[in-house]
């Protein structure tokens, strides 16, 4: 593989945004637009695990969902291997489709339930036309195998799983077709901590044994530091950090970064406790604040804050930040 | 002098077409007034039939308490006839569940549903319950009290919600708050304001709190006391310092090192814990945890472990410490 500049980039976002229009009254008037998504570039490298840590309504879910093109970006493009995947017609996103694959964070609800697990691991490939039906099964019990499941459960329906175990079933779904990008939405927030513990090993022996390239969204901090080689952190539709994993965690930049840092609990009871801790809720991002979204939970909120919008700049060492501690710089596309 | 609350040997059991299900079984803990004690476990392990056992909110059928004590303030709750469990409930013990949403009714708003609380158990005036319901939110910290009191449910966010019940649950100067899971819905940062709060009330209104968590994290960061269970058996006891530094059930242990450190950063695999939570209805003889233990050994498999103080203060159900 050619490690050069843009063949090391499996994915690469530039300017992405996703709007939605909300529509109220007898008439159903445009009222407002939510910008789940606002102008996002970012890069995800071929074999990488890139974390995307957020707090609820932040879009991270999103941002996952227009890069398989199941959402269809307001504007903005994405080039998967070098192609703009927004101009390509269904037909020819066909055969892409197969090479990016999603797990979902409900075991529950992303199942049919009514269907048996073969059936469920194998509908990709009936999809896509692969193999005959024999070769098909054959697959499926080779990648209930690698997932941890007893292959002669093929006819087991989900409810007889454990929700562990129904990860795995949804794992195993995404794999069927050899995709090269999976997008992992909170995978592990659902399961136990025992469980949790498993099905990240699960994720990290797969994607050295098939060369996956993960995007990992998660709002759990601890669980993205342990699988991410990058992490970038969304607030409210922008991306406003980006580093590698190492320096986010020991030199994070941006107020909001370090104030979830502090945030999370850790399993020690030894640390001082002496969190400055975050005031207020999390604006509606329907109508957000003014210039930086952060400012009016932001210990170190400027005059410039409210006005406007910073651009996302890199300070050091491939660490990006978009805050005015660190430049003047204003993000005119905003 | 007598404990705020004293469970002993607590057995809920519930009785289903496929056997009878051993949700809490033997499980003796106490509490202190305005301490902390943690309940941790995964799901299934019966923290939460715990709390609803105290509460006397146990779905009767299929549940029952079947054995046991629950000494609150020195008498019994499980004896006690329901029109006086009424008068307890919401009053001296009240309870905080994890989703605001469904626990709060979305029809009435918040003031009246916190007044309510005390026009029932404190025979307040409507005028003066209101005046009270302000303060009140006030006090949890909620901004513009006078305004957000007439605030339906569905207008406040996530945390405002689980501020709401906090501030029901305090409103009569309850002696314990029972909390399970308060956070699990809620962002880190809100998260660590609800976590924030309860302290801070407990330390200035000295109510005791019995928090149900799955989450070590929240444990250490809350607890003085944490108690561990397993299969509806409580395996570990320990103050909270100790317990973390000294994990001595291998089930414990096994918890502590899944959870990914936040001090490295190298992408090494996590230890686990092989196996699920055994069902309830077919539970391995001895041990409950033997078919997941990689120090079982022959006894494990036929005799269950009592719990024994190996240390002063700790308490552990294992056959290694004996």
């Amino acid at each position: 593989m050619a490690q050069n500049g843009n063949a090391s980039e499996l994915v690469v976002l530039k300017k992405v945004k996703k709007h939605y229009p909300v529509t109220g009254g007898v008439f159903r008037r445009q009222v407002g637009t939510v910008k789940a998504v606002d102008g996002v570039s970012l890069a995800i490298r071929r074999g990488e695990t890139l974390g995307l840590v957020g707090e609820s309504g932040c879009g991270k879910s999103t941002l996952g969902r227009v890069i398989l093109r199941l959402e269809r970006p307001t504007s903005g493009s994405i080039l998967y291997d070098g192609r703009d995947i927004l101009a390509l017609s269904r037909d020819e996103m066909r055969p892409l489709r197969r090479k990016m694959q999603i797990i979902f964070q409900d075991p529950y609800s992303s199942l049919n339930p009514r269907q048996t697990v073969g059936r469920i691991i194998s509908e990709g490939l009936v999809i896509h036309g692969v193999g005959t039906p024999e070769e098909r099964m054959d697959r499926v019990r080779y990648l209930m195998n690698v997932v941890g499941l007893r292959p002669e459960h093929i006819n087991r329906y989900p409810h007889e799983f454990s929700g562990g175990q129904r990860q795995r079933i949804g794992i195993a779904r995404a794999l069927a077709l050899q995709p090269e990008l999976i997008i992992c939405d909170e995978p592990v927030s659902a399961l136990d901590v025992s469980i949790q513990a498993q099905v990240i090993n699960l994720l990290m022996d797969l994607q050295e044994e098939f060369q996956l390239t993960y995007l990992f969204v998660s709002h759990d901090l601890s669980v993205v530091r342990h699988i991410s080689d990058r992490v970038a952190v969304m607030y409210l539709g922008r991306i406003v950090e980006l580093a590698d994993k190492k320096e986010l965690y020991r030199n994070p930049l941006h107020p909001y970064t370090q104030a979830l840092l502090e945030a999370a609990p850790l399993p020690d009871p030894d640390r001082k406790k002496e969190r400055k801790g975050l005031t207020g809720d999390l604006p509606s991002p329907l109508n957000p604040p003014s210039g930086c979204h952060f400012h009016p939970r932001c210990p170190k909120a400027m005059e410039q804050c409210r006005k406007s919008v910073p651009v996302l700049k890199e300070k050091g060492d491939r660490h990006w930040v978009r805050c005015f501690l660190y430049g003047d710089e204003v993000d005119e596309s905003l | 002098m007598t404990k705020l609350l004293e469970v002993q040997n607590l057995k809920t059991y519930f009785f289903t077409d496929r056997g009878v299900a051993k949700a809490v079984d033997d499980v003796s803990f106490s509490l202190d007034t305005g301490k902390t004690l943690c309940v941790v476990g995964e799901s299934g392990c019966g923290k939460s039939v715990t709390a609803l056992s105290i509460m006397r909110l146990i779905p009767e059928p299929p549940g029952r308490i079947v054995g046991g004590r629950i000494l609150f303030e020195g008498t019994d709750l499980v004896a006690l006839p329901e029109s006086r469990m009424r008068s307890i409930r919401g009053n001296k013990i009240s309870m905080i569940f994890q989703e605001p949403m469904t626990s709060l009714n979305p029809v009435f708003r918040v003031g009246d549903q916190i007044a309510e609380v005390l026009e029932l158990h404190e025979n307040m005036k409507k005028a003066d319950a209101m005046d009270r319901a302000v303060e009140l939110l006030r006090m949890v910290g909620i901004p513009s009290p006078e305004s957000r009191v007439r605030d339906y449910p569905h207008q406040m966010s996530g945390g405002m919600r689980q501020r709401v019940m906090i501030a029901m649950a305090l409103a009569c100067n309850p002696k314990l708050i029972i909390a399970d899971e308060p956070t699990t819905a809620l962002d880190v940062t809100i998260q660590a304001q609800i976590l924030e709060l309860m302290e801070e009330l407990s330390r200035t209104t000295g109510t005791a709190i019995l928090l149900i968590t799955h989450d070590l994290g929240v444990v250490a960061e809350t607890a003085e006391h944490v108690v561990v269970m397993y299969a509806g058996r409580v395996v570990e006891e320990a103050p909270v310092r100790e317990l973390f530094h000294d994990p001595l059930h291998p089930y414990t242990r096994g918890l502590m090192r899944s959870i990914p450190s936040m001090s490295e950063d190298d992408k090494t695999r996590l230890e686990v814990i092989p196996g699920v939570v055994p069902s309830l209805l077919a539970l391995p003889v001895g041990c409950k945890f033997n078919d997941r233990c990689r120090h079982a050994f022959d006894r494990c498999l036929a005799e269950e472990p009592p719990l024994t103080t190996p240390k002063e203060g700790h308490s552990v159900r294992c056959w290694l410490f004996h």
